[in-house]
This record gives structure tokens, sequence and C-alpha cells, in this order.
């Protein structure tokens, strides 16, 4: 029984509509203007009248204007043939829309996600009489480099039995390729694709395990100060220009994973086109096959529909769910969550609700928290493991951080890359700041050596910012040849060109073996009679550094570089103690690791450079301590 | 004949509320002021009430005054014919030219399919060495120009207007002050490039609802434009003044405010008019230069805030000269490996040295002693400046790449530059070229 209704009230993408009989909650209806079906979804009812928020421009509806309620909730297609394609919010194909309606996006035009007319060749899994349940196979067809597994639909509560079960051959993604028994003894015939409802976590594994086996992202200062694990979540917040998009685009590029989807929400086509122009072009290292093959994008950019960029993230980690049920490890890049955030905000707007914090809704983080928790990493029945995980940048008004959708984030994220516009800005990139950025993951170096980094990076940072008052004339040596480790490390280590075709990704094992002849350095007591032949020798070393970093893994050039380095830090290193230890000592006076950070942290958030007070004390114990 | 209304319910700010049956959302309505009469738009239906923005503002309007529906919404007349022309801000003639009539076509805000869109790459030279040279125009591109109060900026868009290589130039003023207005039009006249220009120029004597639909119709006839082949260039002038009067709208629909009074869906505008700027596959583009005012030269403002995530980058007017930190073109590097070899490695050794003298600068300020590198250094600022820097300086950008080489030659050791050895054996400016500049700088 399908329930009609006609239009009440229209403000802008948010129309009231007067029915009769039964509607549901976050039901899709259209919208009848003309020849068009506008696609909408029911948001609120109140009594007779219930408030739709339409997924098209609303241009030219009028009161009276028909609407039909389908009874079913907003549901994407999942099937063999989501790989490679470029879909909208509501999983339209881009590529298909231009083709049958041309350079715009016209609307109320929808296409189905999955080619109706390609062949797939299906091997079978189980034999009739076998017992199944949702979510386990039936058979593969081969997709990109992958045996796609046709499931049985995750809406199947209950056991079935294999009636029937397709051989060998050829099929339609809508052919029958078997029929299930229910204990009733119904007969369900299935295909190879159904529906799932985008707001409905897909749940049906064993158990949820805890993230710990690293994401390799390739980009050092992720995977080894502030690493994300495969089933986590993280966040990058950063203001414009800080290269935020940039982060994720060599992210998708370089992670490894299986599978990489890309939710570009509200914002530039621009870049959705980058990656749509040259992914096809590039081969993943990884499997040898072009990088579209692995990758898909829910691209609702910032000029198309408001409400359709609210329920495009809901697309894009309904699929990774779907492909996660095969075992996959899949990566969902979120850009950006504050448009998502927006997008709520002006929905919450129209429906004229009480507004939270700058007129975001008072649910804003419970969405959010929602949201991040479809991450994760799972054992499914079969005892396989597969993984979603969630990174999502986030935009915040002004670039502070302080704001409802940053925040609201932080609260549910694993790991935090903080971008900052000074990095950014002095073209250290990627513009990570690891003064504030933290992860709970594990790294594959120790935690101790992680928090001897960080005690490294914020006393030399301490130690610049007091040069910036008392000069390097009055800066001891000791702290100077600190803040030029420091400032040697960032340099060599944390900067990384995005656009070298070396150094823009560098794999777990380079990193490692990397960091090891790092904290030599780090660790090493150089003694140095005065400064300018202190930072001629950082000097030196950096520049033989970064043609390591340029050099090929393991070349010629590589171990040439290598022991050049090895060579400086022999010359001028005279005692190799323990690293860790050494640094300790040298670096930080302070024990408490804590009072150090939030130091650091006080200082530079400071204008001009200029410390607070009890930094000039500070430093007056420090020169006891050297003593 | 359409039904006239005459029973008006409710004024607030520019709104007015009429009960009338069968109206579309989005649709226009003339109604009738002290004097005249006014274009509406209806922004809101609740039943039977409709909800009207009207452009020429609410000021002196009876609850009798008659309103009529148009049936339609808002149109633009396209043709060739529009060269040369002048328009107001709801395409009324500005100028003494005809009105337009036929060809009309509606203004739908339809999004360009991403997947028919090409990655820019072809550079758009002005011939200001700040843009060319450091942060390249780029045909498709959308940026802004962010800038305070009482800075060239107009002077800075007819400029660019009058130097930059495109087919068609349309320039949407918003809130100008009629003596801007004057000068815009006169210096493209004087330029010679009227003839290949149509202004959409709303004043700031006229009602503020009536700048809103500026960039809508300028970017239409753009996009019409660009759809028969023509690389278009749109100058948005100030879009802080149309982002003022959005927040007007919203406040008088009591909407809730999200940051500083502007609307919630403050970016969603802002990004359905600068999203036009596209490169068709197999057809022209649409390049949008605005300018952003800068309210207390807060970049942190909303407007200029919600700007920035949108556009490609930005360009910083500041104390009458494009600064070279902090301006930004986002896509210069799709355009500047194509130039001429040495035009990355200048663009970023130059900004190096100059970052390098603001230092010395302020060492110099604090009364540290200058050693012979930070004399070298304040040298080259200067130079720099005066060279290249100075909006005034008009030169193509190979003659501003020739120049960055006599100016480091004039000041450095080729070493002490960081340019490879390449480039300097390729480039380095001979000793007759150095006596050149010496005399030219004495």
């Amino acid at each position: 029984m399908i329930t009609d209704g006609i239009i009440y009230g229209i403000n802008k993408n948010m129309i009231t509509v007067e029915f009769g009989g039964d509607i549901r909650q976050n039901e899709v209806a259209h919208v009848i203007i003309g020849d068009q079906r506008l696609k909408s979804e029911v948001v609120r009812i109140r009594e007779n009248l219930a408030d739709l928020q339409v997924f098209e421009d609303t241009r030219g509806l009028k009161k009276g204007d028909k609407v039909e309620f389908s009874g079913e909730l907003l549901t994407v297609q999942l099937g063999p043939g989501l790989l490679g394609q470029l879909f909208d919010g509501l999983q339209n194909p881009l590529h298909k829309l231009a083709e049958q309606y041309g350079q715009f996006l016209k609307r109320g035009k929808a296409v189905a996600a999955l080619s109706a007319e390609q062949l797939w060749r299906f091997s079978p899994a189980v034999k009739p009489g076998a017992v199944v349940r949702a979510g386990e196979a039936l058979g593969t067809v081969p997709e990109a480099i992958f045996e796609h597994q046709i499931m049985v639909p995750f809406n199947f509560t209950g056991i079935y039995e294999v009636a029937e079960i397709a051989d060998g051959a050829e099929y339609r993604v809508n052919d029958k390729i078997a029929v299930l028994r229910d204990d009733k003894g119904n007969l369900r015939p299935l295909s190879m694709n159904f529906f799932w409802p985008v707001r409905k976590a897909v749940n049906i594994y064993q158990e949820r395990l805890s993230p710990v086996e690293p994401l390799i992202s390739q980009i050092r200062i992720i995977d080894t100060m502030f690493p994300v694990a495969k089933g986590g979540t993280f966040c990058i917040p950063g203001p414009f220009g800080a290269g935020k998009t940039v982060l994720q685009q060599l992210t998708s590029r370089n992670a490894q994973v299986d599978i990489v989807i890309i939710a570009a929400c509200g914002e530039r086509a621009g870049e959705v086109v980058e990656t749509i122009r040259q992914f096809p072009r590039i081969t993943d290292p990884l499997t040898g096959r072009s990088l579209m093959e692995r990758t898909m994008i829910v691209g609702n950019t910032s000029s198309m529909p408001v409400a359709a960029r609210e329920s495009s993230v809901y697309t894009a980690v309904t699929m990774a769910e779907y492909y996660r049920q095969m075992g996959l490890d899949v990566l969902l890049l979120a850009d950006s969550t504050s448009r998502w955030a927006q997008a709520m905000r002006e929905r919450s707007g129209r429906l004229e609700e009480i507004p939270g914090e700058e007129a975001f809704p008072a649910y804003l983080e419970s969405i959010i928290a929602s949201f991040y928790e479809r991450a994760g990493l799972v054992r499914l029945r079969d005892g396989r493991t597969g993984s979603v995980t969630i990174g999502g940048t986030v935009s915040p008004a002004g670039g502070n951080f302080d704001e409802p959708v940053t925040q609201a984030t932080l609260k549910v994220v694993g790991a935090f890359h903080g971008l900052s516009r000074e990095r950014s800005d002095a073209r250290h990139y990627p513009a990570i700041d690891p003064l504030t950025s933290w992860s709970r993951y594990q790294s594959f170096i120790g935690s101790e050596q992680r928090e001897m980094i960080i005690k490294l990076l914020s006393r030399a940072n301490e130690i610049e910012q007091m040069m910036k008052v008392v000069g390097e004339e009055g800066t001891s040596i000791t702290d100077f040849i600190i803040y030029l480790k420091g400032l040697f490390f960032d340099g060599v280590y944390l900067q990384q060109n995005g656009f070298d075709p070396v150094d823009g990704a560098t794999s777990k094992e380079r990193q490692s073996h990397v960091f090891e002849l790092l904290e030599k350095i780090i660790g090493g007591y150089f003694a140095f009679d005065n400064k300018d032949e202190a930072r001629a020798f950082f000097q030196k070393l950096r520049l033989s550094f970064l043609s390591l970093n340029s050099a090929v893994w393991d070349s010629d050039d590589f171990s040439r570089y290598e022991n050049q380095v090895a060579g400086l830090i022999r010359e001028s290193c005279q005692q190799e103690e323990d690293a860790i230890n050494i640094t300790n000592r040298q670096a930080f006076m302070e024990q408490d690791f804590d009072s150090t950070f939030i130091r650091a942290r006080s200082t530079r958030t400071l204008k001009d450079g200029i410390p607070l007070h009890h930094d000039d004390d500070y430093r007056g114990e420090d020169a006891d301590d050297l003593q | 004949m359409r039904t006239i209304y005459n029973k008006i319910r409710w004024v607030s700010g520019n709104v007015i509320m009429v009960q009338a049956e069968g109206v579309g959302f989005g649709e226009l309505a003339m109604v009738a002021v002290p004097g005249g009469s006014s274009l509406a738009e209806v922004i809101k239906i609740e039943d039977n009430r409709i909800f009207l923005q009207v452009f020429g503002g609410s000021s002196g309007i009876s609850t009798g005054s008659e309103i009529q529906f148009l049936g339609h919404g808002l149109k633009v007349a396209f043709s060739e014919n529009l060269l040369g022309r002048i328009f107001n801000g709801i395409g009324e003639p500005r100028d003494k030219g005809p009105r337009f009539t036929d060809n009309l076509i509606e203004i739908t805000g339809e999004p360009v399919n991403p997947a028919k869109r090409v990655i820019p790459h072809k550079m758009i030279h002005t011939d200001i060495p700040m843009i060319d040279l450091f942060n390249s125009l780029v045909e498709s591109q959308k940026i802004s120009i962010f800038t305070s109060a009482g800075e060239p900026y107009n002077a800075l868009l007819s400029r660019v207007a009058l130097q930059a290589q495109v087919d068609i130039i349309l320039l949407g003023g918003m809130g100008v002050r009629f003596d801007d207005y004057l000068f815009l039009k006169n210096a493209l006249e004087e330029g010679g490039a009227l003839t290949r220009s149509i202004l959409f120029i709303h004043t700031a004597a006229e009602p503020v609802a009536e700048c809103l639909m500026v960039p809508d119709l300028c970017l239409t006839v753009a996009e019409a434009f660009a759809l028969e082949g023509k690389n278009v260039l749109v100058l948005l002038t100030d879009m802080t003044n149309f982002c003022d009067a959005l927040k007007e709208v919203a406040i008088s629909m009591e909407q809730v405010p999200a940051n500083r009074g502007y609307p919630g869906d403050l970016y969603s505008q802002l990004a359905a008019r600068y999203e036009k700027a596209v490169d068709f596959e197999e057809a022209g583009s649409v390049t949008i230069l605005s300018v952003t005012t800068m309210p207390g030269n807060d970049v942190t403002h909303p407007v200029p805030d919600n700007t920035g995530y949108i556009t490609e980058g930005q360009y910083y007017l500041n104390n009458g000269r494009i600064e070279p930190f902090g301006s930004l073109s986002r896509l210069k590097q799709l355009v500047n490996k194509d130039s001429r070899e040495d035009h990355r490695a200048i663009m970023d050794g130059m900004v190096h040295l100059y970052a390098d003298y603001q230092e010395t600068l302020e060492k110099k300020a604090m009364g540290f002693r200058m050693s012979a590198w930070d004399n070298k250094l304040l040298d080259y600022g200067t130079a720099f400046e005066r060279g290249l820097l100075d909006l005034r300086v008009n030169i193509p950008l190979a003659a501003a790449l020739d120049r960055s080489w006599q100016i480091l030659s004039a000041c450095f050791e080729p070493q002490e530059t960081g340019l490879s050895s390449e480039l300097i054996d390729k480039f380095w400016p001979g000793d007759d070229e150095k006596s050149k500049i010496d005399q030219d700088r004495a």
C-alpha cells in the first residue's frame, strides 16, 4: 500500500507534505513535477504533516503538487561493479549520467549504480542443501583484482537452505543465481545484487576486534609518529590552504589497503576531477593494476544539492561495509566532514529546531560519533577479518579548532592529525603539527621512542621561541644543538615532498631503517666549538639526508648516501649510547613530560613569538641543570 | 491574463507575504511600489501564504499593493548583442541601449557534472608579475582577491580585465560606489575592452536586495558563452556585499544565524556561484576572479573564511600590493611547468630570499648587527620590491623572469641564490647586462 501526499509548504530544499495513511520516518518519497520525479526523504512527522528534505532543486514546485511515498528507506545497491566508479551522493553513477544527459546534472534524473548489462562469470561456492546465513558467500565473480563474493543479502534473518544454485557461467547482476528456502519452506530467489539502507550499520559479523595492525599510509609523520590502525578512525582538521586535500589525495594513492573510498563531500569539484583523470593512469605498485580499480569516489561536490551531501557519507560508508564483509581492508576518506555537518545545520535550521552552538543542531555530536563508530576491525562468521578505517577532514571556521565539529570529532577518533597554518606557510608539508597531534594507536616504533621525539621537538620549539628574544648569542651551545636536532629531524623526516616519486611514499621497511639512522643522530653526543660549526654540520647532514630521501630504496644511490650520512655521524658524534637515555638527559630537564608539552603549546600560541614570563624563569632553571 | 493579488499580510525587511494560489517556488512577481513596480522572488511557501523577497525594497509598499506573478523564475537575455552593454542588478539596461526580450535563458543553477570537467591547463597572462610569475591565474580557476576597504582592488580588477587574454569579460558589481562604477566603466572604455565586456552593476545607492542577482546573471551569461566555445573571465566585486545582502534576507526571514549573523548556508550559497568556474570538455571556460573585502582585515571573518575554503587560492592585496606570502594560486602547478624552464625555480627562489630579507628587516629593527649577507639581502629586498612587487610594474612573464635574473645577479653571487647550476649557466646575466641594471639602479 503506497501512501500519497500533496505539498503544503516549501522552504528551499525542505518541503512540508500533507499525507493520509501510514508513512515511515526516513522513508523515501518522490515529488512529481511534470515528468520529473524528485527524490526526497522524510525527516520529521507532525500529525498529518511530514517534512521532507528534497535531494534536488525545488524551483517551480507548487502547493498541491503530488508526492508519492515509497515505503522504503534510503538505500544503496550492492553488488559487483561498484569499484572504479564515480557516484553522486545518492549513488548515481556520474559518468553514465553524463553520457545520457550531457554537461549538466539535470534534476530528477537517476541511473542505477550497477550496470544491468555487464556480464560476470559466476563461480558457485556452495552446493544445493548447504545451510547459509546473511553475509555468507554463495559464490564469487572476479572484479578487478578481487574475488567479489556474492553474498546472502544482509537483511535475510535466520537460517536458509540453498535450494538452487547457478553453475559457473556468465550472468548479469539482476539474473537469478540462487534460490534459498527459509525454515517455513518459502522459496526466495536471489540475484547478484541487493539493497541496504544507508543509515543502518552492517553488523552481521562474529565480533568486533580492537584495531592494532598499523595501516601504512607511507607518509612518515603519520606512520611513525601518529599512526592509524586498520579499523581505526582519524581526523585531519586544518584551516584552508593547509593541505588537507593534498594529504587525503596522497593517502588515497599510497595507503596499503585493499580498497579506498573517497567521499568528496561538499568540496571543490576540481579535486574530484584530478582524482578521476589521474588515477586511471597511475599504476598501483602493490597490484600492478590501475589505481582506479581499487578506488571508488562518492562525489557530492559543493554546488550539488545539499541534502544529498548529507546522505553521501552514509552512501560511502555502506559501500565500505559491504566490501569489508568480503574480508577486505577498506579505507574511507571523507573530505570534508564539516560540509556534511553544515548540511545538517541547514536542514536543522529549516526545520526550525532549537539550535546548539554556532547554530549546529544539538544532536551533532551523537551523529558524528555514530558515523565514526561504523569503522572497525571485525571477525566475520567464517573466521576471516575485514576492516573499515575512516579518516575525515574537518574544515574549522576561521581555522580555530575550538568549534563544534572539530571538538565533536576529536572525542570519537583514535588519531588526530592537526594541520597548522604556520607549517603550511613555511612550506613544511605535510603540515601536520607534531606538537598538537596525537594517536592512540601503536606505531612500529616503540612508545618510548615516540615520546622521545615529541620531547625533542617541543624542547627545540621552546628554544627557538627563546632565541627570538635573546638572540643566538644568548643561547647556550647545548640548547642550540637541541634546536638544530629538532630542526633537522623535522626537515628530513617529518617533512616529505609529496610530488617527488621516491620521497612521496616511504614504505614501512624504509621508515624503520631510516629512523634507526636518525636515532643515532638524535641520541648522539656532539661536541662543537661554536654555533657556526654546529650549524654547518647539520646543514651538511641535512643535504646528504635529503639526497638519501630521494634515492630509490635498496639502490646503489641509497647505500652511497647512507654511507655518506653514517660517515658524517662518525666524524662528529663522539660517543654512542642508548639514544633514549641520552636524549632524555640532554634535552629534557623537566621530569614531567606533560608540562613541557603544555608549555610548548602555550608559547606557540602567542603572537610575535614573545613567550610568557614564566619561560624566562624556566630558562634559568635549565641553565642550572645543564651545568 | 494572470490573477492580480492585492492582499499583502506581512511586511518585514524586504520580505512580504501575500495569500495566493498556484504559485511556484522561485517564481518571480511584479509588485507595485510607489512610483512604479519592483521585481520580487518567491522564497518560501506555506499553504497559501507566499513569501516574497522584494528586490526594490519594501519601503512604501501598501497592504493593498498589487502583485502579479509571472509564472517563471529569473531569466536573462543571451546573445552577442549583450557585448558592450551595461545593466543593473536585475538585468535592466543602465546605459541607453535597448532592452532585450528574445532568447531568454532561465537561471537554473544546474551544477556541471564533475565527470564532464577537465583538469585546468592554460595560463591566463595578466602582465602583472606578482600574478603571472608568482601565482599564475589559470583558465577555469576561481580565485578571490582578499583585501580591505580603501585598497585599490577595483583598479586591479580593471587592469586584469584590460590585459587578460580572454574572449569575453563579465563584470559584476555589488554595492559598488557610484564613482567606482564610473571608474570601472571608463577604464574599460578607454582601454578598448568595453566591446568585449558585459557589465551588471548594482551600486550602493540602489536597494540592497538587487545585488543578490548579480552573480547569477553574470555566471549564467558567462556559462552560455562558454558553451559556445568562448573563454570567459568573470570579475565580481565585492562578494562581501553579496553575503551581507544574504544575511539581511535571512534575518528578515527569522532564520537562526550561524556565525556573526550570517546564515548557515553561506558556504553553499557561495559555492553554488564559485563552482560555476569550469573548463568544459570540448567547449570554452569560465574563470572567476572576485573581490572579498575583509571587515577589519580579518581573514577569519565568515565571508573570507568560507570563500577561502571554496576558491582555488587567494591574492592578498594589502598596502597597495599583492603580498608574496599568503597569496596562493592552487592551480599554478598545473601551468607553470610549461611556461619557461626557469619559472618554478625563480618563483620559489625569489620568494625564499624575500622571506630571508623580511627576517633580516626584523633583526635590523631589533638592533642586531648586520652581516655582509644581511646587507646583500637588504639590497635584494629593495630591488625586488621596486622591480616586481610594485603593482605598477607591467611586464609580460618572460620579461619578469629576465628581470628576476638581473636582480639576483646584481645582488648575489650565483651559488648564494640556491638555484640549480644548470639554470644559472643558462640564465645568469653577463657583465654587460649587469651594468645595465646597475645603471638603472643608479
